[in-house]
């Protein structure tokens, strides 16, 4: 009975039967009803699709993404790039796509330490932290988006012109005209010494593994942030001092009806800031505190046993476990932020779905401008979540 | 006996140990850190509070004397948002909550409304889920119909474009979720099953639809729908926008209910092929039943969702309660007074969404409390 054992075990498939064209044959009846679903759905979208081909043949509108060439003709408030009416569609949309993607990286970033800090706040043993941020977190969560985003546009062109405008700082101006923040006059010195201060980052990233890898070696924790600080903020201060230290804030002035220099947010964009941060925050603060109530309590009394301390516990024993509830949700969450802001068209912003509105509008490419729509929110989504499915694989837990 | 000159009854805790001081300590005035962050707090929230009330109360202007040119409201506009100028809900309240209905006809869409929060209710009792709420809601829909068409019984016949305001919303939201969550388990049924063809159809509906914002569906109805049909056939505005958001509800809640057919243990599929149930004996058994009820708390928070985004029919102009109320306040005599109007039509948003909510977490803690020890 001892060979029997030695002989390798095969897994073990089922037998493969011949196909009886008989409908009591189950993979006969699958075959039979994907052809039924396929035919039908092909057959709606060949529908459709004639339907379509005639209708713009009878309206003579010509398909096809011709149009982008032409001159658009429709002005933009505000683009990060040199544009005028003159330029090409494709120039006002390209326009519009980085007005989307000012808004959502801004937007993602700010929402995502306001969601965690009301989170947190959430969890505080201050009973009336933790309920005004339950409050916050309900009624944020019980409004449409779109009608708080019309009450934050209503409120800021509320505010008294710039002549009364509020200046709660020096240099910060809030009036109907948005808001208005000085700016550094931006000189050669400062590129040196961005640039160094990312070349910093890298280098600490790189000093950081090493370290790791020698404290895998030889169990010695190093300390990292002497070098990291060095690199990263004291070296850029130096070359920036090195090259004349130059230190000039240039703060909005009224000139006439509105303000001059510095930084100008206009009210389209501030509205749907806020909208969107406070809004979103509102739901990655549940994110946030349902990722820390799922890490057991054991966990922390585990680790306070070990005699560590309360910084180490929350960052090499809560986190690492709350992050991997937490990554999937707020996921979501960015794309859905991502595919809010198209609600800027109602207050005017233009973003990318506002100016292809208008475009389609002008020229009647229906079909063209919902498709581009469509194609832009797909490959944000898809990117966002490739970037944030790395993230998760990476911290995910390594099981056998 | 020297014991009987002391009190033998049972002692008193020490006040610093229970009632409301001790709580205090512990909750608010734990630590220099506590104590600080609810001094500030408490601060924050009582300014807020003051300066709430003056403005809603104290400072507000509740009517505003009118004259052959319609309603003067110098008054309110002299507060300069000092104060709450109420008087524009107290004009315009009517045309936020039923748009252009006809005016003596107002009684039927609010009784419509009445009807949707009825049915709203009988559904969320657990001791009417069964089949025969079905019923219910086919009764109930049908009734909705004819009080806002009218046509019969003598109630003389209101064409669908004077619609507007609250009904609209519950009219979007409420059909959407009917028709959105069967196509929903179908499409999840269809995303799990083992032919690739209808896999594949599913995987492509669900994840194009929820790569792309309601808005841009909303647009591909209001402006791309007429060219799919042909000529000649035209479909009414709400209908399209209806259409847009059940498909885009079914993806949604397609989601949720996956995620209750792969919760279900694997032994439940294979003890029900093992009793020789066809698929949709399986389904409708012993897979559907147990899996829909694992996720009707999501479910309702999904519901949430859409009924806030009902609102988004804005930008394509259909009626909705939003709409009236941006509506309302274009009229040259009540410009400016957005906040009074957006405080009171969130206020019936918050109402709505605020009672799915406490609903849902009540269901959540009832149908999870076998696994609470």
């Amino acid at each position: 009975m001892s060979d029997t054992a030695s002989v390798p075990r095969y897994k073990r498939l089922p037998p493969k039967r011949p196909l009886r064209f008989s409908w009591s044959d189950e993979r006969v009846r699958g075959i039979f009803w994907q052809i039924v679903v396929v035919a039908a759905v092909g057959s709606m979208i060949y529908w459709l699709w004639s339907n379509t081909s005639h209708n713009l043949a009878v309206r003579r509108i010509a398909t096809g993404f011709g149009f982008l060439d032409r001159e658009a003709g429709l002005p933009i408030a505000e683009s990060l790039i040199p544009y005028d009416p003159t330029n090409t569609y494709a120039r006002a949309l390209f326009v519009g796509l980085l007005n989307t993607l000012k808004v959502a990286v801004i937007g993602i970033v700010l929402a995502t330490i306001l969601g965690t800090a009301i989170g947190i706040a959430r969890l505080s043993n201050n009973f009336l932290l933790s309920r005004i941020a339950g409050a916050y977190i309900e009624i944020i969560r019980d409004l449409p988006l779109l009608l708080q985003l019309l009450f934050w546009y209503t409120i800021l062109q509320g505010l008294p012109g710039p002549r009364q405008a509020l200046k709660p700082m020096e240099g910060v101006v809030l009036s109907n005209r948005g808001l208005k923040l000085p700016a550094l006059v931006w000189e050669n010195p400062h590129t040196a010494a961005l640039v160094v201060c990312l070349l910093g980052v890298v280098a600490t990233w790189v000093y950081a593994r090493m370290a790791r890898a020698k404290q895998m070696a030889d169990g010695q924790p190093r300390k990292v942030w002497p070098a990291a600080l060095g690199m990263i903020l004291v070296l850029p201060a130096v070359v920036w001092y090195a090259l004349g230290a130059p230190w000039e804030i240039e703060y909005p002035v009224l000139r006439g009806f509105n303000f001059r220099g510095g930084i100008n947010v206009s009210p389209e964009y501030f509205a749907l800031l806020i909208g969107l941060v406070t809004y979103t925050a509102g739901f990655i603060a549940e994110v946030v505190r349902a990722g820390i109530m799922s890490v057991s309590h054991g966990q922390v009394e585990a680790a306070q046993a070990l005699g560590l301390k309360q910084g180490p516990v929350l960052r090499l024993i809560v986190m690492p476990q709350a992050l991997r509830v937490i990554i999937p949700p707020m996921t979501s969450n960015y794309l859905n932020l991502t595919k809010n802001s198209s609600l800027a068209v109602a207050i005017g912003y233009q973003d990318i779905v506002s100016i292809t509105n208008t475009t389609l509008n002008q020229t009647g490419q229906a079909i063209e401008g919902i498709a581009i729509i469509m194609v832009v929110y797909l490959s944000i989504s898809l990117s966002i979540s490739l970037f944030m499915n790395w993230y998760n694989a990476r911290i995910a837990l390594v099981e056998r | 006996m020297s014991d009987a000159s002391i009190s033998t009854g049972p002692r008193k805790s020490p006040i610093t140990a229970v009632g409301p001081i001790a709580w205090a300590r512990a909750n608010l005035f734990s630590g220099w850190l506590s104590t600080a962050v609810t001094l500030a707090m408490g601060y924050l929230l009582i300014t807020m509070a003051l300066s709430f009330i003056d403005w809603a109360f104290v400072k507000a202007i509740w009517s505003v004397p009118s004259n052959a040119q319609g309603p003067q409201t110098q008054g309110c506009r002299d507060l300069q948002g000092s104060g709450a100028c109420w008087a524009v809900i107290g004009e315009k309240h009517r045309f936020m909550l039923f748009g252009t209905y006809p005016y003596e006809q107002h009684w039927r869409p609010a009784l419509a409304c009445v009807l949707f929060v009825l049915l709203y209710i009988i559904s969320a009792v657990r001791r009417f889920w069964r089949w025969e709420l079905a019923l219910i809601w086919v009764g109930m829909l049908t009734a909705i119909g004819v009080l806002m068409w009218g046509g019969v019984f003598g109630l003389p016949h209101v064409p669908q474009e004077r619609w507007g305001g609250l009904p609209i919303t519950l009219i979007l939201a409420t059909f959407g979720l009917a028709f959105a969550f069967p196509l929903s388990i179908l499409v999840a049924l269809g995303r799990r099953s083992s032919l690739p063809a209808i896999k594949v159809l599913c995987v492509l509906y669900v994840e194009l639809i929820r790569g792309v914002p309601l808005i841009s569906l909303l647009f591909m109805a209001s402006v791309m729908f007429p060219l799919f049909l042909p000529e000649g056939m035209n479909i009414d505005k709400l209908l399209r926008a209806q259409i847009a958001i059940i498909l885009f509800a079914g993806a949604y809640l397609a989601e949720v209910v996956r995620g209750g057919l792969q919760a279900l243990p694997k032994g439940q599929y294979e003890a029900a092929d093992a009793m020789g149930l066809s698929f949709w004996q399986k389904t409708g058994l012993i897979i559907l039943p147990q899996a829909l009820r694992m996720v009707i708390p999501p479910l309702v928070n999904t519901f949430i969702g859409f009924f806030k985004d009902t609102s988004l029919v804005l930008i394509i102009g259909i009626f909705d309660l939003l709409t009236a109320g941006k509506t309302a306040i274009v009229e040259p005599a009540w410009q400016g007074f957005g906040v009074e109007v957006y405080v009171f039509i969130g206020s019936i948003y918050l109402v709505f969404c605020y009672a799915m909510s406490k609903y849902s977490r009540g269901l959540e803690a009832e149908l999870n409390r076998h696994r609470q020890r």
